[in-house]
């Protein structure tokens, strides 16, 4: 696995020598983790090696309008992805959901989320930026169903995206937040104080998905990686990083 | 979200930041002007480093410090039982750390320019150091003051990086005009981002020309 790696960052950064074989795709930052890793895995089936831009759904979208050299896009949200391909970004019907986010309150010092939660006086509570990150839209609408956001608003801190978020949290400058069950497996992270799973049913489902962008309709190996992304494979690769789907 | 709220928190900030600066900076300044040390150039490279230094690294260790676990933070709130990170008290602190080069070197350059004989010849007519200060030396250095003045207000309001790190994006406390930008951007309004950029755009246009005429009258008396 460790040569793999190596053997995958090496040809990384001799990359552009072998552009024919290369293809690159335009990740949300918190698919970064599985995306390297299913990656590594296309390279190492079909020798097509993958560079992986990270970025908020919301900057790689600008970037993409403004001629971003992607062949694919693994957006954080269904909204992107179909403005791309309602404006001819993005290859008709190439549009498909690869992943469900699950959305996890989580604290670093508290032994009970939700009574940390409940508790106006307990410090701030951390959720991605509801305007921009679906995960920080689902932790709205959960407390909004629970009739908590009004409360909650008032200490609330927003990350500019779920990495973001956690860290906030993970920093002890929150004392809960409302991350992706897919950070949990995060290196580094402090041992949690509690973990607790919104339920899915709260909330409108966190689609994430994927398309083929316009330029490289003909990209025979980004075709391919959109296959392998809908594999048995790449789908169990994808749930053990905390991800379900809908279909 | 209204255009007026983070404009105004980005005025607020930048008044607040310009005026503690000024009150630290010019001691500062002054020291640095007339010392023999040899460690001035050390202390120069600490006032200098905030230019240099990209906002993540000082946002990364401004997040840590001034948190309810770092040795800044934790005893703010022992002393007003909130934290540092996410209020505006925190920007302040933030931002006074990354501008400081900008309203200690116009002054510094300013003092140093001053010819001595007229310190001493205040001196030698028995006034005071700090007489000898304020009507000697502000005076004559009124152009550092202003360009200090200036630039540190100018460069807070163009604050990011820092702001993104130790703000939380709240309104009215910390969603500053630059920050409330970035997401019109990110959440694809691109119309509101339009209107405050433009904002900014002239706003920074005409106060360094006001600086550069202020500069060029007073360079010419």
């Amino acid at each position: 696995m460790r040569v793999r790696a190596i053997i995958v960052s090496l040809a990384l950064v001799c990359g552009p020598v072998l552009a024919a074989e290369t293809i690159t795709i335009a990740v949300a930052s918190n698919f970064s983790r599985p995306a390297a890793a299913l990656a590594a895995e296309f390279t190492g089936t079909t020798g097509v090696i993958v560079r992986i831009s990270n970025g908020s759904t919301g900057k790689l979208y600008a970037q993409i309008v403004n001629g971003a050299p992607f062949d694919v896009f693994l957006a954080a949200d269904t909204e992107r992805p179909m403005l791309l391909e309602e404006s001819g970004y993005a290859v008709a019907a190439s549009r498909f959901t690869y992943a469900q986010g699950a959305l996890v309150l989580w604290s670093r010092d508290a032994p009970d989320c939700l009574a940390v939660l409940a508790d106006e006086g307990s410090g701030r509570v951390a959720l991605a930026n509801p305007k921009t990150a679906p995960y920080g839209m689902a932790a709205v609408e959960f407390l909004d169903a629970e009739g908590g956001w009004e409360a909650v608003s008032a200490r609330a801190v927003y990350g500019e995206n779920i990495n973001q978020t956690l860290q906030f949290v993970a920093t002890g400058n929150a004392i809960v937040g409302f991350i992706a069950k897919s950070q949990l497996g995060a290196p580094q992270l402090p041992e949690p104080g509690c973990v607790w799973e919104v339920p899915v049913s709260s909330h409108t489902a966190i689609e994430q998905q994927a398309v083929l962008l316009a330029h490289s309709a003909s990209n025979h190996n980004a075709q391919r990686f959109l296959e392998y992304l809908r594999s048995d494979d790449a789908r169990e690769i994808i749930s053990r990083h905390g991800y379900g789907w809908s279909q | 979200m209204s255009v007026l709220q983070p404009m105004w928190l980005s005025i607020q900030l930048a008044t607040f930041t310009t005026v503690i600066l000024i009150l630290i900076g010019t001691p500062i300044a002054w020291w640095l002007s007339q010392t023999g040390t040899r460690w001035k150039p050390a202390v120069q490279a600490v006032v200098a480093m905030p230019i240099v230094l990209p906002p993540t690294v000082l946002g990364f260790y401004l997040l840590i410090l001034l948190g309810p676990d770092g040795a800044i933070g934790s005893w703010w709130v022992q002393l007003t039982g909130s934290a540092l990170t996410f209020s505006f008290t925190g920007l302040v602190i933030a931002s006074c750390v990354y501008s400081l080069p900008f309203a200690v070197q116009p002054m510094q350059n300013a003092f140093e320019s001053l010819p001595r004989q007229y310190l001493e010849r205040a001196w030698t007519l028995g006034a005071s150091r700090l007489d000898a200060f304020f009507s000697i030396v502000v005076p004559l250095s009124v152009r550092g003051f202003i360009s200090g003045i200036v630039l540190s207000f100018a460069h807070t309001l163009g604050e990011f990086g820092v702001v993104l790190m130790v703000g939380g994006n709240i309104p009215g406390e910390t969603r500053v005009v630059s920050i409330a930008i970035y997401d019109h951007v990110e959440s694809l309004n691109y119309a509101a981002a339009h209107r405050m950029s433009l904002v900014l755009i002239g706003f920074a246009f005409i106060v360094l020309m006001a600086m550069f005429v202020l500069n060029r009258r007073w360079g010419s008396r």
